[in-house]
């Protein structure tokens, strides 16, 4: 196995999903027109949520700094339009709770220019001014968690990274914004890991992409003809899913396991994502702090799919409604990709920074068949990429006996979803082991040595 | 959008599934089975027809009592019962007594799949469970073979299809023949090879044709519907156990073609120690299992007193599958093996 996964470059298990890319693979990212009303909750990832810096009733100009971060594990916000905040207060948020939020209703009458000054030019920050100027920009990691980045690059002392990774993969079916971002923006991706490598102090880059993206692969590879002395490599990856999950990536591109409960950079690793990347290079060229982002709307329930340039706080609906609205046969609506995407509550939900698609689906994806027994046929463990045993998992937490999944390294599994997508019982075995793993974070127990 | 707003689901990620469910399964094994099946029947005509039926029947209406109302369409259309009285009518003589055949399948299920809480839960192959009762219980029935007849007499019933449950059994009709397996092992006669490919030896109906039900294992594979790595390990483990035996003593122990083309091997080996629920969810599992399996059956055909080794050999390795499971854990990914 392992000498034939060398020749793949990729990593063992995994599943083969449809790629649903076709839609809006060679569609090219749109702008969204301004529409009136922008939701900016105060926190977007994990971590401490920002802080308003703002009154109701304030002016608020396109890129200006409306929450500042609340922590170290925080990052800023900033308008995504010139207008007035009318609201300073709890908004309903993805998962149907209520938030602290800012809103802005945007002025009809502006010409939304963005009017920042570039911060000094990158080459002459220290690493702590690079981090800090990254962390008041607001940018996160772009692939969906939305980690703040600037935490990324805070390498302990003692640690170095010799090397960074630029995520390509874009392994969830369905989204192609990664994948435009690399055609459309080529010199702008490997400007961005230019950047990053140096502050981080890297020896080499490599940038992986799943062999699907043809186009993205050859735009790439264009700009770094041109500038031969780069280290920058190119990792064409098997196609398989979950290929963008870092330790996966990691594993396929340089060969190497990240050992549980360590993050990459503990074996000299920094991973990245390509809209991260670009962000970085957009901010050191412009001084545009993260306030916009590429989305794919698509998904059966959608009848005009495309890839656009969306502010952040967008309303879900007005996005919709710009893809001509959801034909009648739609029923679920997925924040994300839809292996690892939050299925949302209410329409008026806002794009965040992590949201790299809106997919829209009908009764045929969310229809979920009779489930049967599980019958023992080993698929979750030949699927999953942790090679955990996902069906005991899957029964455990049934049974409520959650402790006992500790010995089976519950807290492990990266949800990425290939066991459910593969039982052909049909039980929703990571919906399950994510039920034990939240019953744990509430009450934790110690881990059995 | 004037329209109103959808009625929004829930649904957890992820989306999309894998287009193969617990049905598409079943039904792919018992698609696989069909060119075996058919060939039986040409060779051993309306009464092999019959007790397949039987032995279907008995499992399906098994099934059917003991599921509870609301679920007996799912359970029964899933098509493990189906399956079940299939494997089990297959691995039977062609003239067995309808009415015992019929009892089999009531036992495979009843026995083999029921009493253990139903599909998943247990531990035996239920259509060899049913085959093992019929053995212990009713051995001279279930040891009486007949000539592959052929299309000539297809619609002569053997007398004894017809036999009453518990009478006296008719005399045997002068037809019966001693099976490959049993004129090696009684009477250290060889057959040819070509017989035992096709079918037209004496036999179980539906075991007798290695090659077609070989056939219907490329389908399997094809269709990533089977977890080849048990009959891979379980005709290498018995080949290579074999030649040893062979240059030991070549005029006691059979041929390599023997072990692998005879008897239930094929049947066994590809489509019932393979059954997912019986054996073990781990690769490296699977490759213990059918070793053992492999080793089992050259032991039990040439050191134990029947001459047809692989289905104890899988009842056996089955009731070791738990134990297997346990110690093939794989490696969690970024940890050291515990
Ligand atoms: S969701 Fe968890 S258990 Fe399932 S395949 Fe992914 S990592 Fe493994
Ligand atoms: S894939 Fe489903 S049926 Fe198969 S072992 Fe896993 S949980 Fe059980």
């Amino acid at each position: 196995m392992g000498l034939l996964s060398s020749f793949k470059r990729s990593f063992s298990h995994g599943v083969h999903p449809a790629h649903y890319k076709g839609q809006t693979e060679n569609l090219a990212i749109q702008r969204v027109p301004f529409g009136n009303r922008y939701v900016m909750p105060l926190g977007q990832h994990i971590g401490a949520p920002a802080i308003a810096v703002v009154n109701k009733g304030q002016h608020v100009g396109r890129g200006e700094l409306i929450a500042k971060p609340g922590g170290f594990i925080s990052t800023a916000l900033h308008s995504p339009v010139t207008g007035t905040v009318t609201e300073i207060s709890p908004q309903r948020t993805l998962d149907g709770s209520f938030k602290p939020t800012i809103v802005i209703e945007a002025d009809p009458f502006s010409a939304q220019r963005v009017e920042t000054t570039p911060p000094a030019s990158w080459e002459e920050l220290s690493i702590e001014e690079f981090i800090e100027t990254v962390q008041q920009a607001g940018i996160v990691g772009m692939g969906g968690a939305a980690f703040p980045s600037h935490v990324k690059y805070s390498i302990p002392d003692g640690a170095h990274i010799d090397d960074l990774l630029v995520n390509g993969a874009e392994c969830e079916p369905f989204l192609t914004n990664d994948h435009r971002l690399m055609v459309e923006r080529p010199e702008t991706v490997i400007q961005g890991t230019e950047i990053l490598r140096q502050k981080l102090g890297a020896k080499r880059a490599n940038i992986g992409i799943e062999r699907n993206k043809p186009e993205a692969i050859r735009a790439l590879e264009k700009v770094l003809e041109k500038s031969p002395s780069l280290p920058i490599t190119l990792s064409p990856l098997e196609v398989k899913y979950p290929q963008g999950a870092e330790k996966m990536l990691i594993q396929s591109v340089y060969r190497k396991e990240v050992p549980a409960g360590q993050l990459p950079r503990d074996i000299g690793v920094a991973v990245n994502n390509v809209g991260t990347v670009v962000a970085i290079a957009d901010l050191f060229a412009t001084g545009a702090p993260l306030i916009e982002r590429v989305v794919t709307v698509s998904g059966p329930g959608i009848d005009q799919p495309a890839n656009l340039m969306v502010p952040l706080g967008t309303p879900v609906r007005d996005l919709l409604s710009f893809c001509g609205g959801l034909n009648d046969k739609t029923r679920e609506i997925i924040m994300g990709g839809p292996m690892m995407g939050f299925p949302i509550t209410s329409l008026d939900v806002p794009i965040l920074k992590g949201s790299s698609g809106i997919l829209a689906f009908t009764e045929e994806e969310t229809a979920r068949p009779h489930e049967y027994p599980c019958i023992r046929c080993g698929r979750c463990l030949e699927a999953c990429p942790y090679f955990l045993n996902p069906s005991r998992l899957a029964l455990l937490s049934r049974n409520r006996r959650y402790e006992e999944t500790m010995d089976y390294h519950v807290m492990d599994c990266v949800e990425c979803g290939a066991c459910s997508f593969a039982c052909p019982s049909n039980i929703p075995i990571a919906q399950l082991i994510r039920t034990a793993k939240d019953n744990l974070r509430q009450n934790p127990v110690e881990e059995a040595a | 959008m004037s329209k109103r707003d959808p009625d929004l689901l829930l649904q957890s990620a992820p989306l999309l599934k894998q287009g193969l469910s617990v049905p598409t399964a079943m039904r792919d094994v018992l698609l696989a089975l069909m060119p075996a099946l058919f060939a039986g029947f040409w060779f051993f005509g309306l009464s092999a027809i019959l007790v397949v039926a039987a032995t279907i029947l008995g499992a399906m209406a098994t099934e059917w009592l003991f599921t509870p109302k609301q679920e007996r369409a799912v359970a029964l259309g899933d098509g493990s019962a189906l399956l079940t009285g299939l494997l089990l009518g297959m691995t039977l003589p062609p003239a067995l007594p309808l009415w015992m055949a019929w009892l089999g399948g009531v036992v495979a299920i009843g026995l083999g799949k029921t009493i253990w809480g139903g599909l998943g839960n247990n531990l035996f192959n239920p259509a060899i469970v049913g085959r093992a009762f019929l053995l212990g219980t009713f051995p001279i029935a279930m040891t009486t073979w007949h000539v592959a007849a052929g299309p000539d007499s297809f619609f002569q019933l053997h007398p004894s299809t017809l036999a009453l449950p518990f009478m006296q059994s008719p005399p045997m009709d002068g037809m019966s023949a001693a099976t490959p397996l049993g004129l090696m092992k009684f009477e250290q006669i060889d057959s040819p090879i070509f017989s035992l490919m096709f079918g037209n030896s004496s036999g179980s109906l539906g075991e007798t044709s290695g090659v077609l039900l070989m056939v219907g294992g490329l389908y399997l594979l094809l269709r990533r519907a089977l977890e080849w790595r048990i009959p891979l390990a379980i005709f290498i483990s018995a080949g290579l156990f074999t030649l040893l035996l062979e240059t030991i003593d070549p005029a006691r122990f059979p041929g390599i073609h023997f072990t692998i083309f005879s008897g239930g091997m094929m049947l066994g080996a590809i489509y019932m120690a393979t059954d997912p629920v019986t054996s073990p969810v781990t690769p490296k599992g699977a490759w213990i299992f059918g070793c053992g399996i492999g080793v089992l059956v050259v032991l039990i055909r040439n050191f134990g007193g029947l001459p047809e080794g692989i289905l104890y050999a899988i009842l056996l390795m089955n009731a070791a599958t738990p134990l297997i499971n346990r110690y093939t854990q794989p490696r969690v990914f970024g940890r050291s093996r515990s």
